[in-house]
């Protein structure tokens, strides 16, 4: 009887099928007689792709006007007005998107997915604050980036971190960014803009939980400077690099300094160096002997973090979907069974078989392989060379901001009694 | 200048030397991030494209799941229903309009599918109706477009609305989409409208 039922409904479903194909339409379109007219479906333009010129075009402009501002104009206020401005543009209006930091993630598709290119505004708003950080210091970060702004606009009393506190929370943005490379460049998701934390105040509408981490990050960032500059943002991993190396940067004072200490504790990001005590360093015993030691373990770190890498490889892959429901197939059979699993649904309904979505998630957790692996020896390299520079001792005479680390928002500047 | 004058000369000689041997290696290396940061964006050029890219939902391969009405970051969702009135049968007995066991074929709200009522049932003459979305009501729930692409001629589909879309870096939405119907289109082309257009053949 049941099977009876079974041929029954084969055959019924066979037939629609094939009058599905047969004929396009199962109720062809009426003559009218009325003189009805037909209305048009629908179908608003999205943004003009000369507003989104103009969000670059405003970029530079805001670029070049933080980096005036900061290294010509030497004024606080200007900056601070400025990043008002960006907050307004690139947050409240363009609400958060696109924005240079997600745009690494464009940047990397673009390399490994064949079928995607990235388009030329992205592009630009990923390279363009890079260059000019390389000729000015991380002015970007003081009067352009909307995430920036609004983190330096709540600071109301900064504390000071200890400095190993701050050497190992500042390890996060380099693991962010190697995970969010990971996953843009194995085309699992786009983590930054997942999780910006910002976004949801920009739009004024996120998933609860997303509003909740924006608004804890905010209130953090009372007491503790630019939190998510600090200790998360994986653009800033780039830009403190060109930083580093930059022709020129923000000073603290116009001319000489006098050692006066007023600005020592003006910077909200421990982002000030002080003057080197050498006998301090001597009687601390740093010297060549731990540097070797140091310099030599590096490519022990770089061991270790490859081994971590391949280890975590195969947890890692399961953000991705289709390795996700492989997995999932495999270990829990049953599930096919459960009305509700969209995703097991679908896959079943689709008439894909089980081994080519096998075959899929292997090629993607091979991928996965390969990433994890450099992703590990680049963080043990990172690691390796974070340790080596505790010991690297640099002689400084005067009150120096850290050129990597500093956001150029120019608050020590208005310390130094010093006149030009 | 007044500091140096206190340092012994010698002092002063080492400084500049060391001063300069930095600054020489600080330049070699900002060359070097310059040549990979050009490198970079070259390569990068050299495929990217003029236009912009946008999100759109591909109908034909779209399997009516629900989630496009939950998972869009915008809440009511930035997918709606779209009707393609060319591909429409003007019936009577719509299988987008009403429940499957919907007793009669009245515009009570009981006997409709569309949890919100976004439908909007005109006569145009016997036997035939009208059927139009009001996008303000339309949550992209795609109960409609299941009925209508069942029973019906699949002129009701779902496509994202462009001028509601925040056209996010990734549409969250594709990304939870179990039938991987969202994909990025050009944005010169930003419709997949059934009728007009149809599914690429590969
Ligand atoms: S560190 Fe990152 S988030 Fe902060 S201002 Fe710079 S780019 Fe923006
Ligand atoms: S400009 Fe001064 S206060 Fe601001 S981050 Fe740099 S060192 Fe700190
Ligand atoms: S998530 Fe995908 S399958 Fe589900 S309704 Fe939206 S487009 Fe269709
Ligand atoms: S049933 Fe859902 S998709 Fe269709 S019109 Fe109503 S809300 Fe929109
Ligand atoms: S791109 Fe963003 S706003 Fe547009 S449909 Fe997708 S999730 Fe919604």
């Amino acid at each position: 009887m049941k099977k009876l039922k079974y041929i029954l409904y084969t055959f019924a479903f066979l037939l629609l099928t094939v009058s599905v194909y047969a004929q396009q339409q199962r109720f062809p379109k009426p003559e009218f007689d009325s003189g009805y007219t037909q209305p048009s479906t629908i179908t608003p333009e999205p943004r003009a792709l000369q507003l989104e010129y103009f969000d670059v075009l405003i970029l530079a402009i805001f670029l070049a006007v933080a980096s005036y501002l900061i290294i010509k104009k030497r004024s606080r206020r200007g900056i601070l007005w400025l990043s008002v401005l960006a907050l307004l543009y690139f947050g409240f209006y363009r609400n958060g998107c696109i924005c240079s930091i997600g745009a690494i993630q464009n940047v990397t598709l673009s390399f490994f997915d064949a079928t995607y290119a990235v388009s030329i505004t992205a592009l630009l708003f990923f390279v363009l604050p890079l260059i000019v950080t390389l000729f000015y210091g991380r002015t970007f970060c003081a009067g352009v980036c909307p995430l920036g702004a609004i983190q330096d606009l709540v600071i109301i009393k900064p504390l000071s971190l200890p400095k190993w506190l701050n050497k190992t929370l500042g390890l996060i943005p380099y693991v962010y960014l190697s995970l969010a490379v990971l996953f843009a460049a194995t085309g699992t998701d786009f983590i930054i803009c997942r999780y910006d934390p910002f976004i949801g105040i920009f739009r004024m509408d996120a998933k609860a939980l997303m509003i909740i981490l924006g608004v804890a990050m905010l209130l953090m960032g009372m007491f503790i400077g630019r939190p998510y500059c600090r200790f998360l943002c994986p653009y800033g991993v780039l830009l403190s690099w060109m930083s580093r190396f930059s022709k020129r940067h923000l000073t603290i004072t116009p001319s000489e300094c006098i050692q006066c200490k007023l600005c020592s504790k003006s910077c909200p990001f421990d982002a000030i160096d002080y003057p080197t005590n050498e006998k301090e360093v001597v009687k601390s015993g740093l010297g060549p002997k731990r540097f070797i030691t140091y310099a030599l373990i590096i490519p022990l770190w770089i061991a270790a973090g490859v081994f971590v890498g391949v280890k975590s490889h195969t947890f890692l892959s399961k953000a991705n979907p289709d390795v996700y429901l492989a997995e999932l197939l495999i270990s829990q059979p049953e599930v096919k069974n459960d009305p509700d699993n969209i995703d097991v649904q679908t896959f079943l309904a689709s008439g894909k078989s089980m081994e080519t979505l096998v075959e899929e998630a292997e090629v993607i957790q091979d991928k996965f392989y390969t990433g994890s692996m450099i992703a590990g020896g680049f963080l043990g390299l990172v690691i390796g060379m974070t340790l080596l520079n505790t010991v690297v001792f640099r002689k400084r005479q005067d009150y120096e901001p850290h050129k990597g680390n500093c956001y150029s928002c120019g608050r020590c500047m208005d310390y130094c009694p010093v006149e030009k | 200048m007044h500091r140096t004058t206190r340092e012994p000369l010698r002092d002063m000689e080492k400084n500049n030397k060391s001063k300069n041997r930095r600054e020489f290696l600080q330049s070699g290396v900002r060359l070097s991030l310059a040549l990979a940061l050009g490198g970079v964006s070259g390569l990068s050029l050299s495929k990217a494209i003029k236009d912009d890219y946008v999100w759109q939902i591909d109908p034909f391969a779209c399997t009516q799941c629900g989630r496009c009405a939950t998972e869009c970051v915008l809440n009511p969702s930035a997918v709606k229903c779209v009707h393609a009135y060319d591909l429409c049968g003007y019936c009577d007995l719509c299988g987008g309009y009403l429940k499957p066991d919907s007793n009669a074929r009245t515009t009570a709200a009981e006997n409709q599918l569309c949890p919100t009522a976004a439908i909007e049932r005109k006569f145009i003459e016997e036997p035939y109706f009208e059927y139009h979305i009001n996008e303000d009501l339309c949550i992209g729930c795609a109960k409609c477009v299941k009925g209508c692409t069942s029973f019906g001629n699949g002129s009701l589909h779902l496509q994202i609305i462009h001028d509601i879309c925040l056209n996010c870096n990734e549409c969250s939405i594709a990304r939870m989409c179990p039938s991987d119907a969202i994909k990025r289109v050009k944005a010169s082309e930003a419709y997949n409208i059934k009728g007009d257009w149809t599914k690429p053949t590969i």
